[in-house]
């Protein structure tokens, strides 16, 4: 068993910032990571970080467009922290060493990005992630923070209460990915999930393979909602072949979209008059897949990214990682011919319910950054606003977890504040299949001191491991397969009913299937077929809470798109969807959408670009 | 289970590294050379759309070197034969991930991000260190000859124990360290736009550890810091935000026993850098500014 005051899970932007900011507190905290730190996917961040950081900017203003821009369903007081909390934090960043662009007078660039109503992207050429997590290790390194690298976390270990608000998390069970010795990491502050996204619930996304959302899942399990799991961002630029992305960037400097006619579509054919290629992520993905869909995509299936006007010059010295990304991957030239794209998974808006200070229903469990739902981002994020999230609401778990005196936060947690119960039911059985395995799954223990506890997980966790090993059966990787085509099939940019419902249906044969799931490769050392099948088991329990909220939305909100209803229904829609496993069987409920903020209320407005 | 195709099995031979000498070239031939291989590429792939028919058909053999000290029939070192089908603009880890989700989940390598930023997957592939991620199968001779890193210590199959790579880095103090960050609230270090340039190559290593596995003046002497932690230390020795006394600092670790004076200017780091890094020249003017700097205090 090891021991500290807190532990994170996760070393990417998130995780980092919150390990440095418990340490600044007085914690001893150690980090828990499936990869090495630098190995991260906030290192393929590309685009930038936004920040009030000029006179002529205002954090009102980043706390404006954010509220538009996530079509009226983030809450207020998490977004007004973000937006008064990022200027600092970028600052902070800098007096690190981060390498920003600079302008002539040697401070910080900024540029624009869609849904911004200035100019407030502060990049790194187009690699602002990877400066980021570099230049946050580094702080790491230098303070001498304990990092147990390629560690997988398996579960957490939480008390078996009833009501998961009386529930408390004692630490953590992870397997050495080296070793195979799996044991408790004791967290007497508190546990911080920053396990980042869930892209591998799809099979065209700009995710890594690492991203199978482990850390949503597990506080799923353990009685903690999943929230807004529906609001999938669909990136409007990925390159066709492999899903890598092509920063929001190029269109901020000016790159223009084409069809197989040579429109420039955005505006011809009137998706967004006034903001063209600029508008929000969701409106431009949704205009590719009408062009597409209407015959007028190239080879049926993508459009063209134009920067060639942009000049060399230009080119090289704020977009140069494009042209690389381009031609490694896609085998396009970008000075000379236009670069093929098309939308795909990229951002996961909803995840694990918290509030402002990152704290969720279940006491001492904590979680920031993309796997967290404060919500900052409500149906929609904008570009440029995931990085500020890192780091603000990093350091913001960070603090709270060493014992720093923030208040009480205004957004609630749980069933704690007005709530009500869905009103839709499903039609195919949903949640544990068969019988409820013991406790296993779910992260539940009888005991309730912290020691007991974290023994009794440990050891659910090794029986588990030995069965996966030791039986015959099925690969988890055409189950994987299976639950990413049919997500990409039909919970995707464009959603219908008969297709939603299709989905949990499918999901439903992949969860049986799972059931007879086994690991081939013997070894204790370095297993990486065991670990992608305890991530299988995340992927399938992510997969099937976004369906049900997709279903049972039905509206169009944000990237959220109903065929039955193709308009924002704010008189019934409001508010959150919020998923809890219920001890397996999830129960579907919502809470309201907060927009009042600290001296002003939000008022929907029609959110046109 | 899946269909395994038949295996054939060998003796595994030595992988010793063949890094030859290389002639020292300068930023513009490797420009030009990139644009030679892009050329070629692009006549490669119209080649290949013209075979279209043909290559849908077409399987890439793939040899990889497989290893495992903790099960019984791994434990000597051999080489795996598999036979997958191959795809326009597959990529040496794309028929990796298809030979193992497809005949073989034990094969074991480390990936992530899949697009050359994580910096996991560096391997020997056919006898050069590449990042699977982002080789193009259509560039390389078959079958294709897949092995770990060379000098480091296999833990499994393609994977590596990366220990040592990280304790180099951490040797140089890999932290931005300055006495000059301002009082008023909001307000950056200033910084100019020829100091960023001159830093920017720098800070694009993504610690796949490709160079130093290239190295052979690091394969001979263990201590020695490495292109990457040396490449790491320049990048804060050259940003002027550190100040004078900071740098006297880090060119005093730099010029240590197993420091930028063990480097012997083969060029195999810069050759090897998937991320374009002119490793050698930052090397080589790390030298120069000792030099310069034990002069004026000479």
């Amino acid at each position: 068993m090891y021991e500290h005051d807190v532990v994170v899970v996760g070393a990417g932007g998130a995780g980092l910032r919150a390990a440095i900011a418990a340490q600044e507190e007085g914690a001893d905290v150690a980090i828990v990571s499936k990869l090495h730190p630098v190995r991260s996917h906030t290192g393929a961040a590309e685009g930038g970080i936004n920040a009030a950081l000029r006179d002529a900017d205002s954090w009102q203003d980043h706390a404006y467009d954010t509220m538009k821009g996530s079509d009226y369903l983030a809450d207020a007081p998490a977004v007004e922290a973000l937006c008064q909390e990022s200027p600092e934090e970028v600052i902070q960043l800098e007096h690190w060493g981060m390498p920003f662009s600079r302008e002539e007078d040697g401070r910080v660039s900024q540029r624009p990005f869609g849904g911004l109503s200035f100019p407030r992207t502060t990049y790194a050429g187009a690699e602002t992630g990877h400066q980021m997590l570099h230049t946050m290790y580094e702080q790491v390194v230098k303070r001498g923070i304990t990092v147990y690298d390629e560690w997988h976390v398996m579960d957490l270990a939480v008390t078996d209460e009833e009501d998961p608000a009386d529930r408390t998390c004692h630490g953590v069970v992870a397997y050495d990915i080296q070793s195979g010795e799996i044991s408790g990491f004791r967290a007497s502050g508190g546990v911080i999930l920053a396990t980042g996204g869930m892209g591998q619930v799809f099979d065209h996304t700009t995710n890594a393979v690492a991203n199978t959302g482990d850390g949503v899942a597990m506080a799923y399990r353990a009685g903690v909602p999943m929230e807004d799991m529906e609001f999938i961002q669909f990136h409007p630029t990925t390159l066709p072949s492999t899903g890598v992305l092509i920063s929001e960037g190029v269109r901020g400097e000016g790159g223009i979209l084409y069809n197989d006619e040579g429109e420039r579509f955005m505006f011809e054919h009137g998706y967004a008059n006034n903001d063209g290629e600029l508008a929000s992520r969701d409106v431009v993905s949704r205009a590719e897949l009408t062009e597409v869909n209407e015959g007028r995509g190239i080879e049926d299936e993508y459009v063209h990214l134009d920067m060639r006007h942009l000049g060399e010059d230009r080119i090289l010295d704020r977009l140069e990682n494009i042209l690389h990304l381009a031609e490694d991957f896609e085998g396009a030239d970008g000075l000379t011919e236009p670069m093929p794209v098309k939308p795909g998974q990229h951002y996961a808006m909803g995840g694990i319910e918290t509030n402002e200070h990152g704290e969720t229903v279940v006491d001492g469990l904590y979680a920031a950054g993309e796997c967290a739902c404060a919500s900052v981002h409500g149906a929609n994020r904008l570009g440029g606003n995931a990085l500020p999230e890192l780091i603000v609401f990093g350091k913001r778990a960070g603090h709270h977890a060493a014992g720093k005196e923030m208040g009480e936060a205004e957004i609630p947690t749980g069933k704690s504040g007005e709530w009500e119960p869905a009103d839709y039911e499903f039609e195919v059985e949903v949640g544990e299949t068969g019988s409820r395995e013991p406790a296993a799954a779910d992260g539940g223990a009888v005991a309730t001191d912290a020691e007991s506890v974290l023994d009794a997980e440990v050891e659910r966790a090794r029986e588990f491991v030995e069965e996966l090993l030791s039986r015959k059966g099925r690969n988890h990787a055409e189950i994987r397969s299976k639950v990413q085509k049919t997500m990409t099939g039909n919970v995707n940019v464009f959603r219908e009913e008969p297709g939603l419902k299709e989905t949990l249906g499918d999901l439903r044969e992949a969860r049986e299937s799972y059931k007879d799931v086994a690991v081939s490769d013997p070894s204790r050392t370095f297993n990486t077929d065991l670990i992608h099948t305890i991530e299988t088991r995340n992927v399938l329990d992510i997969a099937e809470a976004l369906t049900m909220g997709a279903l049972a939305r039905r509206e169009f909100r944000g990237a959220h798109w109903r065929k039955e209803r193709q308009e924002r229904d704010d008189e019934n829609w409001l508010k959150h969807t919020l998923v809890s496993w219920n001890d397996g069987e999830p129960e579907l409920w919502y809470k309201p959408a907060i927009l009042e903020g600290e001296n002003k209320t939000y008022e929907p407005k029609v959110r046109s670009y | 289970m899946s269909t395994q195709i038949p295996k054939q099995t060998e003796k595994a031979e030595e992988t010793e590294a063949e890094t030859e000498a290389e002639t020292p070239s300068k930023g513009d031939e490797r420009r030009a050379e990139k644009r030679r291989r892009a050329d070629e590429k692009r006549r490669q792939r119209q080649a290949e759309e013209a075979e279209k028919a043909a290559a849908d058909e077409h399987t890439i053999e793939l040899r990889v070197f497989r290893y495992d000290p903790d099960v019984e029939g791994k434990q000597e070192p051999r080489f795996d034969t598999f036979h997958v089908p191959f795809e326009k603009g597959m990529t040496v880890l794309d028929a990796l991930m298809y030979a193992r989700d497809t005949y073989d989940s034990s094969l074991t390598f480390r990936h992530s991000c899949r697009q050359a930023i994580c910096g996991s997957d560096a391997m020997f592939v056919n006898g050069g260190q590449k990042l699977a991620c982002k080789t193009q199968i259509s560039e390389l001779d078959e079958p294709v000859r897949i092995e770990p890193l060379p000098h480091a210590e296999v833990t499994k199959d393609l994977v590596v124990d990366m220990e040592h790579f990280y304790d180099q880095m951490e040797a140089v103090e890999p932290y931005f360290q300055t006495n000059d960050v301002p009082d008023g609230e909001l307000e950056e270090q200033r910084q100019s736009r020829e100091n960023r340039e001159k830093v920017k190559m720098s800070t694009r290593c993504i610690w796949c550890g490709a160079c130093m596995s290239s190295c052979n003046i690091a394969a001979g002497d263990n201590e020695y810091l490495g292109p990457a932690a040396i490449n790491k230390a320049y990048r804060f020795a050259m940003d002027e935000r550190e100040g004078e006394d900071v740098k006297q600092k880090r060119l005093e670790i730099i010029e240590q026993e197993h420091g930028v004076w063990r480097c012997q200017t083969q060029f195999s780091c810069t050759e090897v850098c998937p991320k374009d890094i002119p490793l050698t020249e930052h090397i080589q003017e790390l030298k120069r500014e000792a030099v310069k700097n034990n002069l004026k205090f000479w």
